[in-house]
């Protein structure tokens, strides 16, 4: 075991973890935890763009983007964050220019900027051109460009270490950070890092599900190391369905694609989204195209033998705007499906997407313990993180929006906590938890296989906590958890060596996984209502009187060990919008 | 040497189900090497079944997940965008998430080595220090000049944005750097990863370092060991023009205009 002491320690190397570490660095000795080396983050894969109100091509202000995002949340969005948002939005996409962000230019040579899913000109009267992007590899470049100025700053990173333990002591009645405790997967040791501050930047859960547009290494672990340390989750009921992952592999194609005028069509080529959304259309919230779709597919109209999918059209657009727009996502359609996107429209179907859930945060990025009281030297941003400016239902570009400018926030508030704070006492033993964990897999006996249950795990949240949800199906979903955990018990893994043991880590990253879905059907259950992600067909109504309030789940262990969920709810934050009625 | 198999109910495994049944029986030869068990690297067969429309990574998730779970490779993304998989498949450098298993000829065992150059630690898995060393060498990052920053952003014309876009889309997979004869017989080579990411700057109108960088790549070890073998070009799986961007390289060396 290894002792390291830093004043910052940032956990994570993707949008927000760099963004973060480029202000930590320059105000105080900062090191890069990381399970994956930084540019094969999941950042990497946004295509879309990244919204600003720039107004580079037509009217556009910062209020308006509130408000768009506030009402694409469902009104669970926090207002003042969300201005927050929408306000930083403009520096922050210069300052990834002045980093050298090579945007896509107007004819004067300014950032170009294209149409997203509900951004809105003056509060929904019709589509605005707010996404910054760089062709279909926004996230592309914007991880390469924070990792190329992370080289420049000197970050210091510690690629393929994997933090599997928060470490918390508690003086004087309050609960503080006092490092992490990571696992480097070249050698199996085990490395304890005492520092002053720590953020999250870990990225999302999206490997509960099986059609998914997360990366296989996205299995919540951030998430799940502070929760089992008593710090609740928010609304982790919200997970975004996109409505065009590529049919049964769920791999992205970007909303950008139908802001440049594709278009979705049923078995009999009709343009359903007129039904559904007559202003809007193609380009209504990502949460009610979703449903849109498997509403056709329902009603019999999808396509396919087994009426399972449905088509993004791309066939009415010039092959030079493909080219030029979306060469990577029309080069998908090629690879994957053997499809070509100029004459042959693509099968999509919705795929599991994004956790609007977290670990809920303020706005200067520090972790709340409960509803009100903040962890000192505790920070958390990006997807891992609730702070919550996408409420119920996160509007497309707003994302990678997010990662900067709460990365950039956290990383100063990190970094200028860290300058005036000692350093926490570490408790007793720091390594004892991530050294029995490992040590329990490595010598099991167990007849349990992590892939086995993994799959078990993703077939039941596709099949339960899905796009729809009963009591019934989530009451399933809960009920399946409740027995994987019990079996994951007995898991045993094949490799017992110490060097780059994956075979390891997957059975780790199955179990954070596990403890995240219990979470997330628990609180869907008690949520009888349809807000955003989440929609339950027996409570198909939002119902702001009972439920106008964020998730905080807790996690309680029993005097005989047994672990519960507890719920508990915040209020949610209203400036200048009252909520209405949601129509696209 | 024998595949271990797994009792296929108990793995679970989705199998061929019915008579027209899309799955076919394929061999995977995997370059295996692990120091903590033997010195000695050795090829290991594993004979599954699978859809040939799968990619090959789904074919090592099969036998990582089903039959042998120390065999060991990096991955994330599962679409080839994070670079973390690119291996020797059937003797090309390739990213294992974008090969189709039709399209390489599965009716005869495919063979699977980690990419060569780099230091092998543990099967398929490689030492990329050295590579992301290289890449840092070359100063991937804007510099300017100007004292006082813009306000707004630094203009910039579509044709000027246009002159280094193929190099933007590099994923530092090193599929290329190993698939070079140069820098197999010497690793102190850039390597065609670093020209491209210096490429990138030298030809972005808002740089202005392109000199130094030129420097830098006029060494030794820089772009005057290229023999423009092509190997890299086709192994980019980015589809970079990678031959290409080094040509320009040596002519804004000679030139000193880009
Ligand atoms: C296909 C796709 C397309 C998208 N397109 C858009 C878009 O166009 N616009 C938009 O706004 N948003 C988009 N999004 C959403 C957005 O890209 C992500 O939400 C965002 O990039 C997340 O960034 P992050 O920094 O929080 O996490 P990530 O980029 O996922 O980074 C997580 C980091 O944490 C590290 N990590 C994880 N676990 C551990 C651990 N245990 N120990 C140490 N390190 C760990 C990883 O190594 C990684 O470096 C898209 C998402 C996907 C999947
Ligand atoms: S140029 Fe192509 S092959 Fe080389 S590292 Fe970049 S993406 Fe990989
Ligand atoms: S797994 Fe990301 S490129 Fe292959």
């Amino acid at each position: 075991m290894k002792i390291h002491k830093y004043d910052t320690v940032i956990v994570g190397a993707g949008g927000a973890g760099m963004r973060a570490a480029i202000e930590a660095t320059k105000r105080s000795r900062t090191a890069v935890l990381t399970k994956l080396y930084p540019t094969r983050s999941h950042t990497g894969a946004a295509q879309g763009g990244m919204a600003a109100a720039l107004a580079n091509v037509e009217e556009d202000n910062w209020e308006w983007h509130t408000f768009d995002t506030v009402k694409g949340g469902d009104y669970l969005v926090d207002q003042d964050a969300a201005e927050i948002l929408a306000k930083e939005a403009i520096d922050s996409v210069l300052d990834l220019e002045k980093m050298g962000l090579p945007f896509n230019r107007t004819p004067n040579g300014t950032i170009d900027q294209r149409r997203f899913g509900g951004h809105s000109r003056n509060h929904g009267e019709a589509p605005v051109r707010r996404s910054c992007y760089a062709a279909d590899r926004t996230g592309h470049m914007i991880l390469q460009t924070l990792y190329q100025n992370c080289v420049k700053e000197g970050v210091e990173f510690f690629n393929e270490f994997y933090v599997l333990d928060q470490l918390i002591t508690e003086t004087d009645g309050i609960k503080r950070s006092a490092g992490v405790v990571a696992y480097e997967l070249a050698t199996g040791e085990i490395h304890i890092f005492q520092a002053k501050s720590v953020i999250y930047a870990s990225g999302g859960c999206g490997k509960f599900f099986k059609v998914t547009s997360n990366a296989h290494t996205l299995t919540g672990d951030g998430q799940a190391a502070v929760y089992r340390r008593g710090i609740p989750l928010e609304d982790m009921e919200f997970f975004q369905f996109h409505p065009t992952g590529i049919w049964r592999m769920g791999i992205l194609l970007t909303e950008g694609a139908r802001g440049e005028g594709g278009i979705l069509r049923n078995k009999d080529g009709e343009r359903f989204m007129e039904k559904y959304a007559p202003v809007m259309k193609d380009l209504a919230s990502r949460d009610v195209v979703s449903r849109s779709i498997y509403t056709e597919i329902r009603e019999g109209r999808g396509c396919g033998p087994e009426g399972d999918h449905v088509y993004l059209d791309l066939t009415h657009l010039p092959p030079e705007q493909l080219d030029a727009k979306l060469p990577d996502i029309t080069e998908f359609a090629r690879t994957y499906l053997g499809i070509e996107p100029y004459t042959d429209p693509i099968p999509i179907q919705p795929t599991a997407h994004y956790a609007m859930g977290g670990i809920p945060t303020n706005v200067q990025g520090e972790v709340l313990a409960d509803n009100t009281t903040v962890v000192p030297g505790l920070y958390a941003a990006g997807e891992v993180a609730c702070v919550s400016v996408h409420g119920a239902n996160r509007l497309g570009t707003n994302s990678l929006l997010d990662i900067n400018v709460f990365g950039k926030r956290a990383g100063i508030a990190a970094a200028e906590y860290a300058q005036s704070a000692d350093f926490v006492e570490l408790p007793e033993n720091p390594e004892s938890f991530v050294a029995e964990q490992i040590e329990r897999l490595r010598t099991s006996t167990g007849n349990e296989r992590v892939a086995q249950l993994r799959r078990e795990l993703q077939e039941t949240m596709d099949a339960n906590v899905m796009v729809f949800r009963t009591e019934q199906t989530i009451k399933t979903a809960v009920e399946k958890i409740a027995e994987l955990r019990e079996r994951y018990k007995n898991v045993a893994i094949q490799d017992k060596g110490k060097r780059f043991n994956t075979d390891l880590l997957e059975a780790i990253e199955l179990g954070n996984l596990l403890d995240l879905a219990e979470v997330m059907a628990v609180s869907a259950l008690a949520r009888k209502e349809s807000r955003g992600g989440h929609y339950r067909e027996d409570y198909p109504n939002r119902d702001d009187v009972n439920f106008m309030r964020h998730t905080m789940a807790y996690r309680e262990v029993g005097a005989d060990g047994t672990e519960t969920v507890r719920l508990d709810y915040k209020p949610v934050v209203q400036t200048r919008y009252q909520p209405m009625e949601r129509k696209y | 040497m024998a595949t271990p198999v797994l009792d296929k109910d108990a793995a679970g495994a989705p199998g061929p189900s019915s008579a027209e049944s899309p799955y076919i029986t394929v061999t995977f030869r995997v370059r295996r090497f692990n120091p903590e068990v033997s010195a000695e690297a050795t090829w290991e067969d594993f004979q599954f079944e699978i859809d040939p429309k799968e990619r090959v990574l789904d074919g090592l998730h099969k036998i990582k997940w089903d039959l042998d779970g120390t065999l060991t490779f990096r991955r994330s993304c599962a679409h080839g965008i994070c670079g973390s998989d690119a291996m020797r498949i059937n003797g090309k450098n390739r990213l294992a998430c974008k090969t189709l298993i039709k399209d390489i000829n599965p009716e005869k065992p495919i063979t699977i080595e980690p990419i060569k150059g780099l230091t092998v630690l543990k099967d398929l898995v490689v030492d990329m220090e050295p590579f992301f060393q290289a890449y840092r060498d070359v100063m991937p990052f804007l510099i300017t000049k100007d004292t006082n920053e813009p306000t707004r952003e630094r203009l910039q014309s579509a044709e000027d944005r246009e002159r280094f876009d193929d190099t933007t889309k590099c994923i530092l997979c090193a599929a290329c750097t190993t698939s070079c004869p140069v820098f197999w017989n010497d690793g102190q080579y850039f390597g065609p990863a670093a020209i491209v990411n210096a490429h990138r700057f030298i030809f972005d109108s808002r740089d202005e370092a392109g000199e130094q960088r030129l420097e830098i790549l006029n060494d030794r070890d820089g772009v005057w060991r290229c023999r423009t073998t092509f190997n890299c070009t086709d192994a980019c799986p980015r589809g970079i023009e990678v031959t290409k961007a080094i040509a320009e390289v040596k002519r804004a060396l000679i030139t000193r205009r880009y």
